[in-house]
C-alpha cells in the first residue's frame, strides 16, 4: 500500500517559490492499477518522482508498506527503488547497450551474477513478446517495442510497484493500446500495484481502477473510475470527461448524455448508432464526436444524447456496451 | 641554393634515410604516450567536472569545483612554448634531464590535460539526462551511474574527442622540437630553419600531415563503428 501524507513540493526559482503540488492525500492499495491524470503542468511528474524520491518533498511523508520513503538513507532508498521501478515517456534505453544488457542493467546493478541475469531477461523478452530483439540496439527498434524493452527492465528486479511516467504519450493511439494490455496482462500475471501518470483520458478509462485528478498541484477528484468520470464535479474532470468543444449548455436539460469511448473497437465497419436505431428503437443524436479510424479500428470519443426515460437510456447503455473495446457510461 | 638541385636531393635522401625513422618514431610514440596519460588524468577530471557540479549525480564543495575550473582555465591559457619552459624544473626533477624526447612528454602532459578534461566534460553533457535519471530510478549508485552510464553511452563522442586530443598532441610534439623535444619536429627545426635546408623540412611536415591524417581516420572509423545509435548496421 501506497500512502501519500499532506505532501508539498515547493520549487525554488528565480522568480520565487513555485508550489508545484499542495496538501497531497491519496492511498493506493495494492493491486491498484491507479490512474493519476490531469495536464501539463498539474504537477504529475513531480508527484510520481516523490514515490520513488526522484523528487525529494518538501514536506509531508511517502508511505510505501508504512516504511517512510522520504527518511530512508541514500543506501535504504536505492535498495527500495528495486522494487518501486519506473517506465517513462521517452524509454530512456541505454542506447549503446543491445535489448538484452539493457533487461540486464537493473540485475547488473544489484550485483546479480551474469547468468542469472541474462536468464531473466530472456524470460522478459518472451514475456514483453520480444524474445528475437535480444541483440538488438534500442535505435533498430520502433517506439512501441522500445517501450516493451523498458518494461522488460522495469520488471528484472520483481518489483511490487511499476510506476508509468506518460507511459504511452509517445505513442500512436493503436500502440497505446498495445502497450496498456501489456501493462493490464503484468499486472495480472504478477500482482502488480500499477500507478499511471498521464494527460489521455482513454488511458485512465482502459486500464485504471482508481483514479485521482491532479490540478495545478492539488487534488480535485478521487475514486473509482466509472464514479469520477461519470458525475463529474470539479471543472477539470468535466474539462476531462468533455473534450475540448462541447458545449453542455447548449443542449436540453432534460436530455440524458452518454459518453462513449473508443479504444480500437471495430466500430468503422458498423454503423452503431443506426443499428441501435434499428434493433432496439432508440434514437440517440451525436452531440459531440472526436474519433479517427486507425486501420480498421476506432479511437477516440463520442457524446451521445437521448431524449428519453431512464430505461431507454440505461437499454442503450448495455447495446452499446456488447461491442468490444468500447467503455460507455452516462454522464451529468 | 635551389632546393630541388642534385646536390640538395642527395643531402635530403641522406637525411631521411638514417634518421627519419628514428624521428618518426619519437614523433610517435611521445604523441601517443602523451595522450594515453592526458587521458588518464583528463578522463576522471573530466567526470569530475560533469558530476559534482551543483545539479550533477555526486555534488562537490563549490570551492573545490571553482578551483578545478581555475586551474584547468589558467593551464589553457598558457602558450605550449612558455608552458614547456615553466615546467622544466619539474621536468628535471622527475626525467633527470630536459633535452630529448621522453622528458618532452612531461610538459605535453601538462599542457593537454586540461584540454581533455574539458573535451571528456563536453562529451558527458550530450548524455541524455533522462537516461541518468532512469539508471537512478533503478538504484544506481553515483559510480555506477560513471561506469555504466555516463562513460559507455558517450564512447562514440569521447573517442571523437580524443581523436582532436591526439591530433592536436600532435602538434605540440612537433612544437617541442624547438627546445629540446626529439622528433619530427626537432628535424624541421634544425635542418629546415637553422640550416636552411627546406626539402628536408617540407619532408618532415608531410610526415606529420600524414599523421594526422592516419589518426583522423582511424578516430572517425571507431567512432562511428562503435556508436549503436546508428541504424541499420
Amino acid at each position: 500500500m501506497i500512502q501519500l501524507d499532506h505532501l508539498n513540493k515547493t520549487f525554488t526559482t528565480k522568480d520565487g517559490d513555485v508550489d508545484a503540488l499542495k496538501d497531497i492525500c491519496l492511498t493506493v492499495n495494492d493491486g491498484d492499477i491507479y490512474g493519476i491524470i490531469g495536464m501539463s503542468g498539474a504537477g504529475k511528474s513531480t508527484l510520481v518522482r516523490c514515490i520513488n524520491m526522484l523528487e525529494s518533498p518538501t514536506s509531508g511523508a511517502v508511505l510505501v508498506d508504512g516504511v517512510d520513503m522520504t527518511k530512508l538513507s541514500p543506501a535504504e532508498l536505492r535498495e527500495k527503488r528495486r522494487n518501486i521501478t519506473m517506465i517513462f515517456q521517452s524509454f530512456n534505453l541505454l542506447m549503446q547497450r543491445t535489448c538484452l544488457k539493457n533487461i540486464c542493467f537493473p540485475l547488473e546493478l544489484a550485483g546479480r551474477p551474469k547468468a542469472e541475469a541474462e536468464k531473466k531477461a530472456k524470460e522478459l523478452l518472451e514475456l514483453v513478446g520480444l524474445p528475437d530483439k535480444a541483440n538488438v540496439y534500442p535505435a533498430q527498434l520502433s517506439g512501441g517495442q522500445q517501450q516493451r524493452i523498458a518494461i522488460a527492465r522495469a520488471l528484472a528486479t520483481n518489483p511490487q510497484v511499476l510506476l508509468c511516467d506518460e507511459a504511452t504519450s509517445a505513442l500512436d493511439p493503436k500502440t497505446t493500446h498495445a502497450i496498456l494490455e501489456l501493462i493490464r496482462d503484468i499486472h495480472d500475471k504478477m500482482g502488480l500495484t500499477v500507478i499511471i501518470i498521464t494527460h489521455q483520458m482513454n488511458v485512465v478509462e482502459e486500464i485504471c481502477n482508481r483514479v485521482a485528478i491532479l490540478d495545478h498541484g492539488s487534488v480535485v477528484e478521487e475514486g473509482n473510475v466509472t464514479d469520477v468520470f461519470s458525475q463529474p464535479k470539479s471543472d477539470a474532470a468535466k474539462r476531462l470527461v468533455y473534450p475540448d468543444g462541447f458545449q453542455d449548455a447548449e443542449f436540453p436539460k432534460t436530455m440524458h448524455k452518454i459518453r462513449v469511448v473508443y479504444n480500437g473497437a471495430y466500430a468503422t465497419s458498423k454503423p452503431l448508432i443506426a443499428q441501435m436505431a434499428e434493433e432496439e428503437g432508440i434514437l440517440a443524436s451525436i452531440l459531440f464526436a472526436s474519433t479517427r479510424s486507425i486501420g480498421k479500428k476506432a479511437y477516440g470519443t463520442m457524446i451521445l444524447g437521448i431524449d428519453d426515460d431512464k430505461e431507454t437510456v440505461d437499454r442503450a447503455i448495455a447495446y452499446i456496451r456488447k461491442t468490444k473495446d468500447i467503455e460507455v457510461e452516462e454522464v451529468e | 641554393m635551389d632546393i630541388f638541385s642534385a646536390e640538395s636531393l642527395h643531402e635530403t635522401w641522406e637525411i631521411l634515410s638514417t634518421e627519419f625513422l628514428q624521428a618518426t618514431w619519437e614523433t610517435l610514440y611521445a604523441t601517443v604516450l602523451s595522450t594515453f596519460f592526458a587521458i588518464l588524468i583528463g578522463l576522471p577530471l573530466g567526470v569530475l567536472l560533469v558530476v559534482g557540479e551543483k545539479k550533477g549525480i555526486a555534488p562537490l564543495p563549490k570551492g573545490l569545483m571553482s578551483f578545478l575550473n581555475i586551474l584547468i582555465n589558467l593551464l589553457r591559457s598558457v602558450p605550449f612554448l612558455i608552458l614547456m619552459i615553466v615546467v622544466m624544473p619539474l621536468t628535471r626533477l622527475i626525467m633527470g634531464t630536459v633535452v630529448g624526447t621522453a622528458p618532452s612528454i612531461i610538459p605535453l602532459v601538462i599542457a593537454s590535460f586540461p584540454f581533455v578534461s574539458r573535451l571528456v566534460e563536453s562529451s558527458l553533457r550530450e548524455v541524455n539526462p533522462n537516461v541518468i535519471e532512469a539508471a537512478q530510478s533503478m538504484g544506481a549508485t553515483p559510480f555506477q551511474i560513471i561506469t555504466k552510464v555516463l562513460i559507455p553511452e558517450s564512447v562514440p563522442s569521447l573517442i571523437s574527442n580524443f581523436t582532436i586530443a591526439i591530433t592536436t598532441i600532435l602538434g605540440y610534439t612537433a612544437m617541442s622540437g624547438v627546445i629540446g623535444g626529439g622528433g619530427l619536429g626537432k628535424i624541421a627545426i634544425n635542418y629546415g630553419y637553422y640550416r636552411y635546408k627546406y626539402l628536408i623540412m617540407i619532408c618532415a611536415v608531410i610526415l606529420l600531415i600524414v599523421m594526422v591524417q592516419v589518426f583522423q581516420s582511424i578516430g572517425t572509423h571507431l567512432a562511428v563503428k562503435l556508436d549503436k545509435r546508428l541504424k541499420n548496421q
